[in-house]
């Protein structure tokens, strides 16, 4: 069900909340060292970047480190065009954000703070600058904002460091792990704004008022009202689709996870609860919090030639299975999409989505065809029988359905 | 503790020369694209020489053999 924690306060339409404001509502951040380490910990935090890693596991193998003086990287990149969440955090919460980053910040004994911001992101970058010039001037020090590259990569986490530390938005290849050797070779802690925002008010409200937590996402596709909601854990598919205003028309599949993660057809999804632990013990994931519905009307194959042909081109084109290999498929759900199923192409699309996993310096080949082949399961029945009506009219991403 | 070695490859210095794919073809083959796929696993005894052989003949020394059981480094399939 809807529960507003990051979100609370007052109503979104009125901007970003100010320093004083902020203060007032929730009070100043208590002042906490690396003992904030064990009540993150306790809090049962997972990084709500998509990959819903233990946070207080991350912080403590970084503060484990003696290689120099740790640095804080704050992801708000939000590459994947679908999702909302971070921008409509960072324009409407920009201190909770801060205070999660210099809380981390002291907890790890950084000294730096790297605020990645996607370049499209407008609102959330007035928001965020204005926000750190309403700050006092040591902090004001500490923490500078960094412009990404509008790319779906430049969110990767290698990406981010590399940015920050050279300005190249691209992954790197590891070992070593960002933990050991991130930004100027120093331990770096990459976590996204909001993994910090709830940090924020886990330090002020201790682990056990966290509880469950909530989770932010970003309903689209046929739903009545898109948008970002902020849920709890246990809610489910169909209580989040009620949640947006319902749909005039029949759901026939929902991507969880966005264009990293998984279709799941709807008579399967709709228990299905969003919490990103829960899901990725089931083989799914939340990812970034993308919950898009597609509708009786709207075609598998083509939305996923819609995806992967976006998906393809956003390789930023260091590792050859990944430049050639998401290109190749790209193109063989297009020819499918457009001219009819055929069984080489089918054929091609399940070996090459085996072949190309896990050969990239990043994980952007295993994401697209971990949602490749989730489309083959999903909508198996329209990649065998497709008739060719497909016109590939642009390389653009599109909202599904 | 003798931990096996393991063929691992730097996919962004990898350009697809295949020259690992002629020299250790009984652990590497290569896609559609040129670019090579190593076999799961250990390089079997009888194969380590010929592994060092084909390290060294990559024109970009993206090959490498690794004494770890299983190379961890704190990555997550969907981590962004």
């Amino acid at each position: 069900m809807i529960r507003q924690r990051l979100l609370a306060g007052p109503d979104l339409s009125r901007g970003p909340e100010g320093l004083a404001w902020h203060v007032q509502r929730l009070g100043p951040p208590p002042v906490i060292g690396p003992a904030l380490i064990d009540v993150v910990e306790s809090s049962g935090l997972t990084g709500r970047g998509g990959a819903a890693f233990p946070v207080g596991t991350k912080w403590r193998s970084i503060a484990r480190r003696h290689a120099g003086q740790p640095v804080v990287v704050v992801n708000g990149a939000e590459g994947e065009p679908q999702s909302l969440k971070d921008r409509v955090l960072m324009t409407a919460r920009p201190h909770l954000v801060l205070d999660g980053a210099l809380l981390a910040a002291r907890a790890l004994r950084a000294s730096r703070i790297a605020v990645v911001i996607g370049e499209s992101h407008r609102d959330a970058l007035a928001s965020m600058s204005a926000a750190l010039a309403e700050r006092p001037e040591p902090e004001l020090r500490q923490a500078r904002i960094v412009i990404a590259p509008p790319r779906y990569v430049a969110g990767e986490s290698s990406a981010t460091v590399r940015l920050v530390g050279s300005g190249i938005a691209r992954p790197t290849t590891r070992p070593p792990s960002m933990h050991e050797a991130g930004v100027d070779g120093r331990p770096t802690l990459v976590q996204n704004v909001e993994s910090l925002a709830h940090v924020a008010l886990i330090a002020r409200f201790g682990a056990g008022w966290f509880g469950a937590g909530t989770v932010l996402i970003t309903v689209v596709g046929a739903a009545s009202a898109p948008g970002v909601l902020e849920v709890e854990p246990g809610t489910s598919v169909r209580e989040v689709f009620a949640a947006a205003g319902g749909g005039s028309r029949a759901t026939r599949a929902i991507l969880l996870g966005g264009y990293f993660g998984a279709w799941v057809g709807a008579g399967k999804a709709w228990d299905l609860p969003i919490d990103p632990v829960a899901l990725r013990d089931r083989g799914l994931t939340l990812g970034c919090g993308v919950v898009g519905f597609l509708h009786d009307a709207g075609c598998g194959v083509c939305e996923t030639a819609r995806i992967m042909r976006y998906l393809a081109s956003e390789s930023s084109a260091q590792c050859g299975p990944c430049f050639f290999g998401l290109r190749a498929l790209a193109d063989a759900t297009a020819r499918i999409g457009e001219r009819g199923s055929n069984p080489e192409d089918l054929a091609r699309l399940h070996r090459w989505s085996q072949e190309v996993a896990g050969r990239g310096a990043c994980r952007h080949p295993d994401g697209a065809v971990i949602f490749l082949r989730s489309a083959l399961a999903v909508f198996a029945e329209e990649f065998a029988n497709h008739p060719p009506h497909w016109r590939a009219e642009s390389s653009q991403p599109r909202r599904i359905a | 503790m003798s931990a096996k070695a393991h063929l691992t490859i730097d996919r962004i210095r990898c350009d697809g020369h295949g020259l690992c794919a002629e020299l250790l073809p009984e652990l590497v083959r290569l896609d559609d694209w040129g670019y090579p796929i190593i076999a799961p696993g250990p390089i079997p005894d009888h194969l380590v020489a010929h592994a060092q052989n084909a390290m060294t003949a990559c024109p970009v020394l993206a090959l490498a053999l690794k004494r770890a059981e299983k190379p961890d480094d704190g990555r997550n399939p969907r981590h962004r």
